[in-house]
C-alpha cells in the first residue's frame, strides 16, 4: 500500500510538472509570416460547417494574396467554448448567430469593427442592419440568415394553414417534423399564444407550455440534422425547419410550399461576421469581411448554400434557383417585421424546463 | 520522498538510512518508469476531468452560460425534480430491455462460438467484431434506411403481400431498442464467450455419466458457472445504453428523451454546465452502485473477467 502511495505521489508530481510545462506552450501561435508590404499572408476564419465554399476563399487569395484557413464548428456553444479556451489567438474572423453576440461582447470575445475599412456594408439590406442585438452594427456584419420556416406539402394537407394555431388540427396527427431546437419551437408556441418569442413572463411560458402539449400528438419527428428527408420522402407533410433544409426539400418536391404564419417567423436568426478580440491581423480581417460582402462573392456563396442572402447589391446577380425558391428568397417585410431570437440569460433554464417536459 | 521513510528505517543510523533509501529507489526506478505513463494517462485524462465535472456540479450557471464559483447543492436538488422522473424511468426500462434482449440472443450465440472448432471460432469472433470497424453513427443511419416507411423492410414486406400498408417502424421505442441491441451486442457476447469457454467440460461429462439430462446439466452446471460472464455482459450493455443519446435521437426521432440526451441538452442548448455535470455524476454514481452490487454477489472483481 505504502509503495503504491509513493508511486502515485511520484506520478502526481510528474503530472504537475508536465501540466505546468504545457501551460507555457499550450496556445500555439498561428502562422503569421508577413510579406514585404507588411501584409499577413494568412488569416484564420472560424465558420459554421457548410456555410462558405472553398472557391470563395480561393478567389480572395487570388485577389489579395492572403490565404484564408477555415476551421469549422457546428454550434454557437462549441464556438464560444473554443474561443474561451485559448482560441482567441487562433482565429481572426468568427461567425456567431445574433443571440450569442451580446454574450460574446460581455465575455470579451469580439472586437468592435472599424467600419471605414468595410465600405461594402452599404450593400446589405436595411432589414438586416441595426437590429436589437447590435444597435448601429458596432460589432457585426450580417453574413447570411437561416430562419426556421413553415413548409407544407400542399398535396397532402388540404386544410389551409395561415397560423401556427392551424398546426394543432387533429387531422395533422403524427404528420409534423420539427427541428430539435428549443428556441424556435417554443418561440412558435409563444407567438401562437400572442406573446413575444423572447418572453420570460411566467404566464406567457405557461401558455406556451399548454400550447405545446396540444401540438405534441401531431409531431412525428424531432430532427435538426436533416429534417428535409422526412418531408421529401413523405414521412411527414408539415415541417417547422431551417430555411436551407426547406429550400432543398422544395427543389426535390415542388408540392412543398412555404407558408408565412400571420404571427411572424418563429426562429429568425442572423449569422454575423465578427473580428475576434485581440487579433493581430485586423487589417486583413476587415479586408476579408469586406470581400465577403462583395456582390460577386456573395452570389458565389448563395450558389452553393441556399440560405437567405442579406446582400442587396448581389440580388440581381443571384441565380434563378435561389430567387424562385421561397425558402431562400424570403420577402424582406417578413424579416423586417419578425422579432429575432434573443439572448435570455438565466431565463433560458425556464425554456429548457418546458422543452424537457414537452419531449420527455 | 518522505512517504518512503518508514519508522523502521528511521531507527537506523543516518548513513545506513541513506544507503537503504538508495537501494529502494534503484529497485523502484524501473517500476516507476513502467507504470508512470499509465498513471499519468489516468490522472490527466480520467481523474482530472472527473474531478472537474464533480467540482462544476456544485457551482452555478453564469448569466451567459459560463460557470460561476458559488458553492451550492441546488443542481443535485434539481435532479430530484419530478419533471425528470419520467426520463429516468424510460431510460432504465429501455436499458433493461436492451440488456435482456442482448442476453437472450447473446447467450446461445456465445455458446455456439465457444463450442465451435478453433478455425470457425476465430471466424465467428471476427464476425462479431467486424461491425466495430465502421463508425456506429453510420451504422445507425443504415438502420434508418432499412426501417423508414418507404424503406427496405416495408417495401419488401409489401412486395410479398405480407402487409398492405407500410408499418411505422422508425421513430418508435422499439426502433431505439433495436439500435441499442445491435450496437451493444458484442459487449454481451465477448464476456459470455470467455466465461463459457473457461468452463471445465469434464463437469458436464460427469453430469452426463451420472444420468443428468442435457437441460438439467445446463441449468445446474453451465449456467451457475457462467454467471460472472452474464453479470459482466449485462453491466457492459446496461451502462452504455443509458448514455447513447444519438441512437435514441436518430432512431427514436427525438420522441423519447433519455438521460443521455438530457445531459447533452444541458451542455449545449441550455448552456447549463453545472446541472449537466450533476446529472453526469448521478449516472456515474448509479454505475458504481450497479458494479458494487455485482461485486457483492459474485465475490470477484470485474477485472478478473
Amino acid at each position: 500500500m505504502k509503495r503504491l502511495l509513493s508511486l502515485l505521489t511520484v506520478a502526481l508530481f510528474v503530472a504537475v510538472l508536465v501540466a505546468l510545462g504545457g501551460c507555457g506552450s499550450g496556445a500555439t501561435t498561428p502562422v503569421s509570416t508577413t510579406s514585404k508590404e507588411g501584409q499577413a499572408k494568412q488569416i484564420n476564419f472560424f465558420q459554421w460547417t457548410e456555410y462558405t465554399p472553398q472557391s470563395v476563399l480561393d478567389s480572395f487569395k487570388a485577389k489579395y494574396g492572403i490565404t484564408v484557413k477555415m476551421s469549422n464548428f457546428s454550434s454557437n456553444e462549441e464556438m464560444m467554448a473554443k474561443l474561451q479556451a485559448g482560441g482567441l489567438s487562433e482565429y481572426d474572423v468568427v461567425v456567431p448567430s445574433n443571440y450569442v453576440v451580446k454574450a460574446m461582447i460581455a465575455l470579451n470575445l469580439i472586437e468592435p469593427l472599424n467600419k471605414d475599412s468595410i465600405p461594402n456594408l452599404k450593400n446589405i439590406y436595411g432589414a438586416f442592419l441595426n437590429r436589437s442585438y447590435d444597435p448601429g452594427n458596432k460589432y457585426c456584419v450580417p453574413y447570411m440568415s437561416s430562419p426556421v420556416v413553415l413548409a407544407v406539402n400542399t398535396k397532402k394537407v388540404k386544410e389551409p394553414i395561415n397560423s401556427y394555431n392551424d398546426l394543432l388540427n387533429p387531422a395533422l396527427r403524427n404528420q409534423i417534423v420539427v427541428v430539435d431546437d428549443e428556441r424556435p419551437i417554443i418561440g412558435a408556441a409563444l407567438l401562437a399564444t400572442g406573446h413575444s418569442l423572447n418572453s420570460t413572463k411566467a404566464s406567457a411560458l405557461k401558455d406556451a407550455e399548454n400550447w405545446l402539449k396540444r401540438l405534441r400528438p401531431n409531431i412525428k419527428v424531432f430532427d435538426s440534422d436533416s429534417p428535409k428527408t422526412e418531408l421529401i420522402n413523405g414521412e411527414c407533410s408539415v415541417g417547422l425547419i431551417y430555411n436551407g433544409e426547406a429550400a432543398l426539400a422544395i427543389r426535390q418536391n415542388p408540392d412543398i410550399k412555404i407558408v408565412w404564419p400571420k404571427e411572424g417567423i418563429a426562429g429568425l436568426t442572423i449569422d454575423n461576421l465578427c473580428v475576434v478580440k485581440g487579433t493581430k491581423h485586423e487589417k486583413e480581417a476587415n479586408l476579408f469581411i469586406n470581400y465577403l460582402l462583395d456582390p460577386e462573392a456573395s452570389k458565389a456563396i448563395s450558389d452553393v448554400y441556399p440560405y437567405t442572402n442579406p446582400n442587396k447589391a448581389a440580388h440581381s446577380l443571384l441565380s434563378k434557383t435561389y430567387l424562385d425558391n421561397p425558402a431562400s428568397n424570403i420577402p424582406l417585410d417578413k424579416i423586417k417585421n419578425s422579432e429575432l431570437i434573443g439572448d435570455l440569460g438565466s431565463a433560458l433554464r425556464q425554456y429548457d424546463r418546458i422543452w424537457t417536459e414537452f419531449k420527455g | 520522498m518522505s512517504t518512503m521513510t518508514t519508522p523502521e528505517v528511521m531507527l537506523l543510523p543516518p548513513d545506513a538510512n541513506h544507503q537503504r533509501k538508495g537501494i529502494r529507489l534503484s529497485r523502484l526506478a524501473p517500476l516507476i518508469l513502467m507504470v508512470s505513463p499509465a498513471i499519468l494517462w489516468l490522472l490527466l485524462f480520467v481523474v482530472a476531468p472527473l474531478v472537474y465535472v464533480l467540482v462544476i456540479s456544485f457551482l452555478k450557471r453564469g448569466t451567459y452560460g459560463g460557470v460561476v464559483a458559488s458553492f451550492n447543492f441546488h443542481n443535485y436538488l434539481r435532479i430530484c425534480d419530478p419533471l425528470y422522473l419520467n426520463i429516468y424511468i424510460l431510460s432504465v426500462i429501455i436499458a433493461a430491455g436492451t440488456t435482456m434482449l442482448c442476453l437472450l440472443i447473446g447467450y446461445p450465440f456465445a455458446y455456439i462460438i465457444a463450442k465451435a472448432n478453433p478455425r470457425n471460432k476465430n471466424i465467428l469472433l471476427t464476425l462479431v467484431m467486424l461491425p466495430f470497424w465502421t463508425n456506429s453513427l453510420i451504422r445507425t443511419y443504415g438502420w434508418i434506411i432499412l426501417l423508414r416507411t418507404d424503406g427496405t423492410f416495408n417495401t419488401l414486406l409489401t412486395c410479398v403481400h405480407l402487409i398492405s400498408h407500410p408499418i411505422q417502424m422508425l421513430y418508435t421505442n422499439g426502433a431505439v431498442m433495436l439500435g441499442m441491441v445491435y450496437t451493444l451486442f458484442p459487449f454481451m457476447v465477448l464476456p459470455l464467450y470467455s466465461s463459457i469457454e473457461k468452463l471445465d467440460h469434464s463437469l458436464l461429462e460427469a453430469a452426463s455419466d451420472l444420468g443428468a439430462e442435457p437441460w438439467r446439466a445446463f441449468l445446474r452446471i453451465t449456467l451457475p458457472l457462467t454467471v460472472p460472464g452474464i453479470f459482466a455482459g449485462c453491466i457492459q450493455v446496461f451502462v452504455p445504453t443509458l448514455g447513447y443519446f444519438f441512437i435514441s435521437d436518430l432512431l427514436g426521432g427525438g420522441n423519447s428523451m433519455l438521460v443521455g440526451s438530457l445531459i447533452r441538452n444541458q451542455f449545449l442548448a441550455a448552456r447549463d454546465w453545472p446541472f449537466g455535470a450533476a446529472l453526469s455524476i448521478l449516472l456515474i454514481a448509479f454505475t458504481i452502485a450497479v458494479i458494487r452490487i455485482y461485486n457483492h454477489f459474485s465475490g470477484s472483481s470485474l477485472g478478473n473477467i
